[in-house]
């Protein structure tokens, strides 16, 4: 168990946590920022901006160097095998359109099949949609048991020789149900399929490897895990990148331009068009190098931990019901009370000082499923305690009695 | 025009027994937010529902987490706007009445004057029109501007 000084030592890292009254629990849509994370960013403008790659003074230089290091950083944190296979974008987002943009329209052709399951977010839904619009391929879906946890036998049956991308949510954001997807890498693998992991909510809670998942491509935020925002990355197999055709055109992506032709740069560069987010990934390697100072095993204990409390607290209150009855969860807990609005809930919630998301959470097809108009999500993150999740509990009963 | 909404037009209460001052003062005596929240509430049973066959998809207000349906009519002969808003959520409700309150009964020329920043803001319940909030007030009171602007300019 995380030490109760241990973990006020934690919370006093972060600024906005150890200054603020109220209880956060919307980490799922973004984590706060340690004063390492924050320092990096300024210490950046004030002491190294310049821009990256172009130059030939030494701001430059040092500018492009601390950029590259923290690729690097990145590359070890995920267990790439190399920075070449990192690629930095905006957010998850942004990373999965480049490889459905990418590779998906170059690839796919009609009669082709895309796999997707029930509890992914808009962001790893729509990209696949366009491009199926665009390349004739079919979307199909895996389905959930009652438990919310994925049907894998749904799942396997669906997979043939006509499934050529598989994109799958590691950690729901709705609900916090975990799937099994190296399994499900393997799978698809079978079959030949590439794999697309959304590895948006799983970087704060996991360690990832992707050497061990044999994922083909892996997508994250930096400011879902203690980093800035507006700063992501794309994992991909070297051999897969190296394959695929630009996606944005303009500066930096280029080896040589001319009106009769113009040559692209290598990978990862070919597909970082533009000025990259330079204070973004310096931000993100700080938040990297945060991580790797804390016993990761033992915050995942103690998330565990509150998650755990908050749900078997919850369940004593009447009319209330968790989403997800499987125990394989982490990071976030959603539910619903019979009869209430969840926008009710959250606006009392928040005139108590609990901060947490209600609604269909960017996962609308789920919802549709579970027959739900939205549910109260809370999600922790290392700093909560259980004083947060006590508060939270009560401030739900007390919504209760009012409402 | 559809009986069931004529009637939910004539037993609404808002602009007759229930008007802007009205309501600013029952929410400025609750005090507390506990207070303020019960009074908002019990501002929102007021609402006429409207019949189930009324609650269409044609008529939903985009950008509300809950669902939240607009019929909107002039009273040609009094020049007067007739609205009638509902909604499945208990909060968002109790604020739809106090849009009502400043809008029901009103010409067109007087809505799209209204200051409903303003309103909101003396109730402190500013925030709720804010573009971040979910609850979408702010969307529904632009839809209660536009239609009585679009009387104006027929």
């Amino acid at each position: 168990m995380l030490s109760s000084s241990k973990l006020t030592k934690l919370r006093n890292q972060f600024p906005l946590i150890k200054n603020s009254t109220a209880v956060y629990l919307d980490n799922a849509a973004t984590t706060q920022k340690p004063q390492c994370v924050i320092d990096a960013v300024a210490d950046f403008y004030q002491q190294t901006n310049a821009n990256v790659h172009r130059a030939s003074h030494a701001l430059s230089a040092k500018a492009t160097g601390e950029f590259e290091a923290a690729r690097e950083s990145v590359a070890n944190f995920i267990n790439a095998r190399s920075a070449n296979e990192i690629i930095w974008t905006r957010g998850t987002t942004e990373a999965i359109n480049l490889v459905s943009q990418s590779y998906g329209i170059n690839t796919l052709q009609a009669g082709d099949e895309i796999i997707l399951t029930t509890l992914e977010h808009h962001a790893n839904i729509v990209p696949w949609q366009l491009v199926a619009q665009q390349t004739g391929a079919k979307i199909l879906v895996v389905d959930i048991h009652d438990d919310c946890s994925l049907n894998i036998e749904h799942y396997q049956s669906l997979l043939s020789a006509n499934t050529k991308v598989v994109a799958i949510s590691h950690l729901s954001n709705a609900i916090g149900v975990i799937n099994p997807i190296k399994q499900m890498i393997a799978d698809a693998h079978n079959v030949g399929a590439v794999v697309l992991v959304d590895g948006a909510q799983a970087v704060s809670h996991f360690d990832i490897d992707v050497e061990d998942l044999d994922c083909d491509f892996y997508a994250f935020s930096g400011h879902k895990m203690f980093g800035p925002t507006g700063i992501g990355v794309l994992y991909g197999k070297q051999a897969l990148l190296e394959a695929m055709p630009p996606w944005q055109g303009g500066g930096e992506m280029i080896e040589k331009v001319s009106f009769s032709g113009t040559t692209f740069n290598r990978v990862p560069f070919r597909f970082e068009a533009g000025t990259p987010n330079i204070a973004g990934a310096i931000g993100l390697s700080a938040a990297i190098a945060f991580l790797a100072q804390q016993d990761r095993h033992l915050l995942q204990q103690h998330e565990d931990h509150l998650l755990n409390l908050a749900e078997s607290e919850l369940n004593k209150i009447e009319k209330l019901q968790v989403i997800g009855q499987t125990s394989h969860k982490a990071g976030a807990l959603s539910f619903v009370i019979q009869g209430e609005h969840p926008s009710d809930i959250g606006t009392i919630l928040d005139e108590q000082g609990i901060a947490v998301r209600t609604g269909h959470h960017c996962t609308m097809p789920l919802m549709e499923r579970l027959q739900l108009n939205g549910t109260i999500r809370a999600s922790f993150s290392i700093y909560n305690t259980e004083e947060d999740v006590l508060s939270f509990v009560n401030a739900v009963k007390k919504t209760l009695e009012f409402l | 025009m559809n009986l069931d909404l004529i009637s939910t037009f004539s037993t609404s209460p808002f602009g007759t027994e229930l008007t802007v001052a009205s309501v600013c003062e029952q929410l400025g005596n609750a005090g507390h937010w506990e207070n303020r929240y019960r009074t908002i509430i019990q501002l929102g049973k007021k609402i006429p529902p409207l019949k189930n066959a009324l609650k269409t998809d044609d008529h939903l207000v985009h950008g509300c987490e809950s669902q939240v349906w607009l019929y909107a009519e002039l009273d040609v002969d009094k020049n007067e706007m007739l609205f009638a808003i509902d909604s499945d959520a208990r909060i968002v409700k109790g604020l739809i009445a106090l849009a009502l309150a400043a809008c029901h009964r009103q010409t067109p020329e007087h809505i799209t004057g209204f200051d409903f920043d303003q309103y909101f803001a003396s109730m402190n319940l500013g925030k709720h029109l804010s573009p971040s909030r979910s609850n979408g007030l702010k969307n529904i009171v632009e839809k209660i501007q536009q239609t009585a602007q679009a009387t104006i300019t027929l």
